[in-house]
């Protein structure tokens, strides 16, 4: 889900790295007034995290690979601004050291994978959740929520892929940038992502939600009386 | 507090040296990279050419650890896993040298 540079115009890069900007500027203040410091600890943790499970490639029937991205499970026990925090940074890490997504795509990543994802892991975790104590209904958020949060960041990265033809192409006709059209990138994303890739992720969230329940409960932000 | 937080750090040392199976099982199923992440010589066999502002900004930046192999996507297993592994604790180190430059940006210390 890393898009790498040269598959978005500037058209589409330059206003994500807007919005990812403010995101993390946001991020920082937010972390800043919340996060104490003996929390900083787990905002390393789990950026450390985030940048371990995306490096378990699963393969996808069709030739291609996906992985989970931890950034729904960081959002139910840090909050979703630390999840930002933690999932932007692994991002920049990924595309200036490891050539992991672009540099001019980082806005778009970070886009999809720090700021859309973390805060609707966090709502579906919120909204089915409801404050719930019961343990099977804690499971089945903690599960959603990491379904529906990589899910949403692999649409997005479908529609920045496949809007490029529309915006830009050479005189001869052919796209400029990523070539495919949204009628391709949708469901090919759709495909690896619903039936496989977000389960692996929904399923990790509910394991690590159920250690963390049970060692270190008084942690989980998504379940604090505020 | 202390004893929880040194099993996590253990877990994620684990996941580090566990990390190249990210690599050794999409092997096995001929698995070959995300769903359009392909590089100009992959995207040209696909589509038969290769879209000019694409060829342009594809070569944009020349990562030090491209593909998280020191020896390129061409070495051989053995080396691959080997620096794989060396990826997953350099990005551990880097993400940790992040965290510790931001806390000393945000004003908070100590752990």
């Amino acid at each position: 889900m890393h898009i790498p540079d040269g598959y978005l115009s500037p058209q589409t890069y330059i206003p994500l790295y807007g919005i990812s900007l403010g995101f993390w500027a946001l991020a920082l203040r937010n972390i800043k007034k919340e996060l104490s410091t003996r929390h900083i600890p787990y905002l390393a943790m789990a950026a450390a995290f985030s940048f371990l499970i995306q490096m378990f490639n699963i393969p996808v029937p069709g030739g291609t690979t996906g992985h989970a991205v931890g950034a729904g499970i960081i959002a139910v026990l840090l909050g979703p601004w630390t999840s930002v925090a933690a999932v932007s940074m692994v991002l920049v890490i990924q595309a200036i050291v490891f050539g992991d997504g672009g540099i001019t795509a980082l806005g778009a990543n970070c886009f999809n994978m720090a700021v859309a994802m973390p805060f609707v892991s966090y709502l579906t975790f919120k909204l089915i959740n409801r404050g719930s104590k019961n343990g099977r209904r804690l499971y089945i958020a903690a599960f959603l929520s990491g379904y529906a949060g990589l899910s949403i960041a692999a649409m997005l990265t479908a529609v920045e892929l496949g809007i490029q033809p529309l915006i830009a192409s050479a005189p001869d006709g052919r796209p400029l940038y990523a070539p495919y059209p949204l009628s391709v990138t949708v469901p090919a994303m759709a495909l690896g992502h619903f039936l496989l890739l977000s389960i692996v992720e929904g399923t990790m969230t509910v394991l690590l939600f159920k250690y963390f329940l049970k060692h270190e409960p008084g942690l989980i932000h998504a379940i604090k009386e505020t | 507090m202390k004893g929880f937080q040194k099993k996590l750090w253990f877990g994620l040392l684990i996941m580090a040296l566990l990390s190249p199976l990210g690599i050794v099982i999409p092997r096995l199923f001929n698995s070959d990279g995300a769903w359009g992440e392909w590089g100009t010589d992959k995207l040209g066999r696909l589509l038969g050419y290769v879209p000019e502002g694409l060829r342009k900004y594809a070569d944009f930046w020349k990562a030090p650890v491209s593909d998280y192999s020191i020896g390129g996507e061409g070495a051989p297993l053995s080396a691959r896993i080997f620096s794989y592994i060396g990826s997953g604790i350099l990005g551990i180190f880097l993400v940790g040298l992040a965290v510790y430059l931001i806390s000393r940006l945000l004003g908070k210390h100590g752990k």
